[in-house]
C-alpha cells in the first residue's frame, strides 16, 4: 500500500456524489465534491446539520462507496478496493473517532486501545503493550484499568483518540469529536488532535459544527447541499486570531 | 479477539446470567423430562430383565410385549425343546390374578410361575426368607415393594397369608426386583402351584424360556424356532425392545413426553433467543466500530457463534447436571422413574446447541447487514 508524503494530498476527492434511495424518493447527499486534504494539517469539515459533512467523512473513511466520481486516499483509490481490500486498508491506515466515543463498555480502557492491533493480528499482550504507551503518552497512565463507565467524557474521548492512534495510521477521521464535551474539555481534545497532525505527518479529519473549534484548523471545508462552498486555509491557530486566506470554490 | 468476544458477554452479569438461565431451564426440562420417559419405558421391561438365567423367550407369535400373554400350549414346550440347538427349555407363567386379603380386601397381583425342577428366572435378591423354600406346598415369594402395599410398615418376615382362587398362599420369602409398569405387587411362585392359584384354564403355559447350545447364537436358534415351531422367537433383547416399541406406538406416552420436551425447547429458544438478540442489538454500535475499525464480517460473525457456544456449554452443563441431581434424588424413589442414558445426554446437547445456533442466527444477519457507517449516526 502506497504511504502518504508531504507533497502529494493525502486525501483526494474528484467529482464525489453520493445518493441515498432511488426514483422518486432519492436523495443526493453529496453533489459533486472536490477536496484535497494533506498530511501534517487538522482540516475540518463544518456546515450546518444534513449538509453531508458525516456522509463525506464517511465515503472518505471508505465505511460508505460513493455514487461517482473518485476518492483517492494515501493514493490508493477507493473504488478499486473489493470490500475485504477496504476493510484491511481501513484496518491499517485509517484511525475513527466517534461523537460518542464507541468504546466497548465491557473493555478497560487500554483493552479498549488494544482492539484495532488485535484486529490487525497482533497477540494480546503485544497489543495490550502498545496500547499502555500511547495512553500513558496521553496523561491517562493511571486510568489504563479503568472501564469506559468510570471515565469522564473527556477521558472517554482521549481514550478513543489512542484507540485511533495505536495502530500509526496515516489518516485520522473524527465525527464531532467535541460536541458531547464541555468547551473546555473540547479545546484540550483538539489541541491534542492538533499534536497527532502535526507529529507525525497525520491527515487528521474532523466533522464538526461547533464554532467553538474552527480555530484549530489548518483548513476548513465549509459545505452547504452536498457541496463545497468555501474552502478557508488557516494558519496555524497558535495564536489568538487565525490568519486565513480563504477561497470560494461554489 | 476471543478474548474480547468473552468479554463483551460476560461485561452485563445480568444479561449474561440471564441468557445462560434460559438455556438451563430449556436443558434441564428436555434433560429430566427425557429420562423420565425413559424410566417409563425402561419400566415396561422390568420383568424381562428380571427373569434372568435363559437368552431367549418363545412366544405365541401373536403376542406384541411382555404384558400381552398368549398362552400356548404346553405340547409348544417339547416342540421347542426338539430344535436343534436349543440346550434346554422350561415353561413360565405369567399373569394377573385377584389376591383376597385376610381382611377382605383384593388386590390384583402379578404373578409368575417358575419351572418347578430348575426355578429358572426366580428373583437374584432375597430380602427374607430363601428361594428353596419355595418348593414347600402354597409358597410364594413376594417383592418388596408389593409387601409393603399390603402390610405398611410391617417388618420383612416370612409367614403372611392369603387367598388366591380359594386356595391359601403363604409368603416364604422376600425379594428384590424392578418396579414395573402397572405397579402390582409380584409374586413368584413354581409353575405348579401357580396353575392352582389361577382359574381352571385349558391352557396355561405363558412363555417358553431356553438357552442355546454353547457355540450357536442365541439369534440363530430363534431363527429356528420361529421357522421350525411357528412360535415367536426373541432374544430377551429383542423382546425388550419390542415391548418398548409396542408402548410407543401404541400409547400416548412419548406424544405427551414429546410435547413437553418440545415446550422446553421452544421456551428456552424464546428467552435465550430474545435476550441474546437484545444484547446483540445494545452491541450495534460497537459491532459497528468494530467493523469501521477493519473487523471482517467473518471475524464478527465468529465472535457471535462463540459467544453462543459459551452460554450454549454452560448453559447445558448447569441444565444437564441440575436433571441429574434430581434424578439422583427425587427420581431414586419409588414414585418417580428417572434413567438418564447417554442418548439423553447427547440428544439435549444437540438440542441445546441446534437452540442457540437458532438464537445467535437473527444477531447475525443483524450484524451481517449493518453498514459500518452506521458509527457516524449520532
Amino acid at each position: 500500500m502506497p504511504t502518504a508524503i508531504s507533497h502529494q494530498p493525502a486525501i483526494r476527492c474528484r467529482g464525489v456524489t453520493k445518493d441515498y434511495g432511488t426514483g422518486n424518493a432519492l436523495v443526493r447527499a453529496l453533489r459533486g465534491v472536490d477536496l484535497e486534504l494533506w498530511p501534517g494539517e487538522l482540516s475540518l469539515l463544518v456546515g450546518p446539520s444534513g449538509c453531508g459533512k458525516t456522509t463525506l467523512l464517511s465515503v472518505i473513511a471508505g465505511i460508505l462507496d460513493q455514487s461517482e466520481g473518485d476518492v483517492a486516499v494515501l493514493g490508493t483509490d477507493l473504488g478499486r478496493l473489493s470490500n475485504r481490500q477496504k476493510v484491511r486498508f481501513r484496518g491499517r491506515h485509517i484511525g475513527f473517532v466517534f461523537q460518542q466515543f464507541n468504546l466497548l463498555p465491557a473493555l478497560s480502557a487500554v483493552e479498549n486501545v488494544s482492539v484495532p492491533l488485535v484486529l490487525q493480528g497482533y497477540r494480546k499482550r503485544a497489543a495490550m503493550a502498545r496500547a499502555e504507551q500511547v495512553l500513558k503518552s496521553m496523561g491517562m497512565g493511571d486510568r489504563l484499568a479503568s472501564l469506559p463507565g468510570k471515565l469522564s467524557g473527556g477521558q472517554q474521548q482521549r481514550v478513543a483518540i489512542a484507540r485511533a492512534l495505536v495502530h500509526e495510521p496515516q489518516v485520522v477521521v473524527c465525527d464531532e469529536p467535541t460536541s458531547a464535551l464541555d468547551a473546555k474539555t473540547g479545546h484540550v481534545i483538539m489541541r491534542l488532535l492538533r499534536n497527532v497532525a502535526m507529529e507525525r505527518e497525520r491527515a487528521v479529519i474532523v466533522v464538526t459544527h461547533d464554532a467553538r473549534v474552527f480555530e484549530f484548523g489548518d483548513r476548513i471545508a465549509r459545505m452547504e447541499d452536498g457541496q463545497i462552498v468555501e474552502i478557508q486555509q488557516q494558519t496555524p491557530a497558535r495564536g489568538d486570531e487565525p490568519a486565513t486566506l480563504t477561497m470560494k470554490t461554489a | 479477539m476471543i478474548w474480547i468476544a468473552w468479554k463483551m458477554l460476560t461485561g452485563n452479569p445480568g444479561k449474561y446470567v440471564g441468557i445462560i438461565l434460559g438455556i438451563s431451564f430449556a436443558a434441564l426440562l428436555i434433560a429430566q423430562q427425557s429420562s423420565i420417559f425413559c424410566g417409563l419405558m425402561r419400566l415396561t421391561t422390568s420383568q424381562i430383565q428380571d427373569i434372568t438365567g435363559a437368552d431367549i423367550w418363545v412366544m405365541d407369535p401373536n403376542v406384541q410385549y411382555v404384558d400381552d400373554i398368549k398362552p400356548m400350549s404346553d405340547n409348544d414346550l417339547y416342540r421347542v425343546r426338539g430344535v436343534s440347538g436349543v440346550e434346554w427349555a422350561v415353561r413360565l407363567y405369567k399373569g394377573i390374578t385377584r389376591a383376597r386379603l385376610p381382611d377382605g380386601n383384593f388386590q390384583q397381583v402379578i404373578m409368575i410361575g417358575l419351572d418347578d425342577a430348575s426355578l429358572v428366572g426366580a428373583p437374584q435378591i432375597m430380602l427374607a426368607g430363601s428361594l428353596e423354600d419355595l418348593r414347600q406346598p402354597d409358597s410364594i415369594i413376594m417383592d418388596e415393594a408389593g409387601y409393603r402395599l399390603l402390610w405398611p410398615g410391617q417388618p420383612l418376615l416370612p409367614g403372611k397369608s392369603f387367598e388366591m382362587n380359594d386356595r391359601r398362599a403363604i409368603v416364604v420369602g422376600v425379594c428384590k426386583s424392578r418396579r414395573t409398569f402397572m405397579t402390582f405387587p409380584i409374586v413368584y411362585t413354581r409353575y405348579s402351584q401357580a396353575t392352582l392359584f389361577i382359574p381352571a384354564e385349558r391352557k396355561v403355559l405363558s412363555f417358553v424360556l431356553t438357552s442355546p447350545v454353547p457355540g450357536i447364537s442365541s439369534e440363530e436358534v430363534c431363527e429356528r424356532i420361529d421357522n421350525q415351531t411357528g412360535l415367536k422367537a426373541l432374544t430377551r433383547d429383542q423382546f425388550m425392545e419390542t415391548t418398548i416399541i409396542y408402548y410407543l406406538k401404541k400409547t400416548g406416552i412419548p406424544m405427551n413426553f414429546g410435547i413437553t420436551v418440545l415446550l422446553g425447547f421452544i421456551v428456552g429458544t424464546a428467552i435465550s433467543g430474545q435476550t441474546f438478540y437484545l444484547f446483540t442489538i445494545e452491541n450495534l454500535k460497537q459491532f459497528g466500530a468494530l467493523k469501521a475499525m477493519g473487523a471482517t464480517n467473518m471475524r464478527l460473525v465468529g465472535m457471535i457463534l462463540l459467544q453462543a457456544v459459551v452460554v450454549g456449554v454452560v448453559g447445558y452443563g448447569l441444565g444437564v447436571g441440575a436433571a441429574a441431581i434430581f434424578g439422583a434424588t427425587i427420581g431414586n424413589t419409588d414414585r418417580l422413574a428417572f434413567y438418564m442414558p447417554w442418548g439423553v445426554l447427547v440428544g439435549t446437547g444437540v438440542a441445546v446447541m441446534f437452540m442457540v445456533v437458532l438464537a445467535s442466527l437473527l444477531s447475525v444477519r443483524r450484524v451481517l447487514v449493518l453498514p459500518p457507517a452506521i458509527v457516524f449516526q449520532g
